[in-house]
């Protein structure tokens, strides 16, 4: 099976001080991988040098593409590079205000990405907006209301919806849950599972919460200070870690 | 493939029958942040078992029974040795292969149940079948038929296990790990702190999970059920450094 992403050699740093070190790692389609560190860790710098967001100084992110098959988005055209980023790929941000326009209604949110990619018929847009925010439980009569009137929950759902609405392959998250209510988390990560699980989603989640990455991911990278120093089966890595960090880690959690 | 048929020669064909087969295992603990001390907790474990075969592990407190099993399932890394588990190497295999091993081969009912919070119950159940890509309905109606065989009241099959109580937890975990056939299950004291009533019932699922040709590693310590449902039992004390009989 060829793998959905291959990374290899990652590396970026800020000036002299070391953002990502030669990180690499194949994802399959339909595999959810959790990287897990403390803040500083360099799993943030390791995502947004992955989707582009920064340019790393050396190595490859090869995404298996449609049209294509296996390219390295490094050397893609810009055009090519922001097509895949509102197609096959999604981005949902820590805070929902860096993923949504704020000025614009819910279903404008959703539908604003479908027109993206060419999407032109008024009443098919507003029906898929409609449909994709009732998947993420936001009701029909909330449609045309602004983000800003959402609560924090609903705003995190409304980007998810946003993201989803082109049937991406590959979704990169950043603390997707960050600074929600617990109860609120449990509620996205069912919605994440389902999601993942029908739409044989791949997805690469950075998050400094054990619990979560354990009810979410496959598999766990552990990273510290720039480099990758244990990876494996999530339970595995949580259960039996190998790595002193990752013992410390794992053992100062209250409960996982 | 390791090995392959050929070279494994004729006195082996019983072996090449096992679904799980264990050999020359050893498993270490490195405690970094206690000194690097390395406790080795396993040494040349083997083990063997056909399909239709359930062998129960016995075996002193700490000998490593859990251990054992949670090395089958992925949970825990071998040090060296082999794990297979129908054709794959559990000990050396990828992450990959492991997820698909135990989405479709390998179930294991552990003692703890660990759901999403909020998810009704009957999902919860029905989640391993949609995994494998078996329609909603379908899931939910083998579900529903587990739950009800094991004496959950239907009022809480649309309310997340979470609160239930330990008996009731438990059997939504039995549920969970019977709803799929799978060729090879884990059982972690499948009928501690259950009653006399839903004892059986989980006896008679595991009866019948032998009869359709799998093959069961169990810890029971309850030594009437082990009787019961175990061809074979197996003191991992002899796999304990330190603790050998």
């Amino acid at each position: 099976m060829t793998p959905l992403l291959q990374v290899k050699g990652l590396t970026k740093t800020y000036g002299r001080h070391i953002g990502c070190r030669d990180v690499s790692f194949d994802l399959f389609p339909g595999e959810v991988m959790g990287i897990v560190g403390e803040s500083g860790s360099g799993k943030s710098t390791l995502l947004n040098s992955m989707a582009g967001h920064l340019v790393p100084d050396a190595g490859q992110v090869i995404f298996d593409t449609r049209d294509a098959g296996p390219r390295d988005t490094r050397a893609m055209s810009e055009p090519e590079r922001r097509m895949l980023s509102r197609t096959d790929w999604a981005f949902v941000h820590q805070h929902a205000r860096d993923g949504l326009r704020m000025g614009v209604s819910a279903g404008g949110n959703v539908g604003e990405r479908l027109m993206a990619v060419g999407a032109r018929n008024y009443g098919a847009i507003r029906a898929s907006a409609v449909d994709w925010l009732d998947r993420v439980e936001i009701r029909a009569d909330r449609v045309d209301d602004r983000p800003t009137t959402f609560s924090g929950g609903m705003q995190q759902r409304l980007q998810i919806a946003r993201n989803l609405v082109t049937g991406p392959r590959l979704v990169f998250m950043d603390e997707p849950t960050g600074g929600l209510d617990v109860s609120v988390q449990a509620r996205l990560l069912d919605l994440l599972r389902g999601l993942v699980r029908d739409m044989g989603l791949s997805a690469i989640i950075v998050t400094h919460d054990l619990a979560v990455v354990r009810l979410l991911a496959d598999r766990l990278m552990v990273m510290k200070d720039g480099d990758v120093v244990e990876t494996g089966l999530t339970d595995q890595v949580l259960d039996d870690p190998q790595h002193g960090y990752t013992q410390l880690l794992v053992s100062s959690v209250l409960q996982v | 493939m390791r090995g392959g048929a050929a070279r494994r020669g004729i006195w082996n064909q019983k072996k090449m029958d096992a679904m799980i087969e264990i050999s020359d295992l050893t498993k270490t603990f490195t405690l970094h942040n206690q000194g690097g001390a390395v406790i080795e907790v396993m040494r040349d474990a083997a083990l063997s078992v056909a399909p239709g075969e359930c062998v129960g592990l016995v075996g002193a407190s700490g000998a490593g029974k859990s251990t054992l099993m949670r090395m089958i399932y992925g949970n825990y890394l071998a040090a060296s040795g082999r794990i297979i588990v129908g054709d794959v190497d559990v000990a050396t295999a990828a992450p990959r292969e492991i997820l698909d091993l135990r989405r479709e081969t390998l179930g294991y009912v552990s003692q703890f149940l660990r759901v999403v919070p909020r998810v009704p119950t009957l999902d919860v159940v029905a989640e391993p079948l949609l995994a494998l890509g078996v329609p909603e309905a379908e899931a939910q109606a083998r579900a529903a038929d587990l739950l009800a065989r094991l004496n959950i009241p239907r009022t809480l099959w649309g309310l997340s296990p979470t609160t239930f109580s330990g008996g009731e937890q438990q059997r939504v975990n039995i549920a969970r790990g019977f709803a799929h056939d799978y060729p090879a299950l884990l059982l972690d004291e499948p009928t501690a702190s259950l009653d006399a009533r839903n004892r059986a019932v989980v006896l008679d699922l595991i009866l019948a999970a032998k009869a359709r040709g799998a093959a069961i590693v169990g810890i029971f310590h309850d030594t009437e059920a082990r009787d019961r449902v175990c061809d074979r039992i197996i003191d991992v004390a002899r796999f304990t450094p330190g603790m050998a009989a």
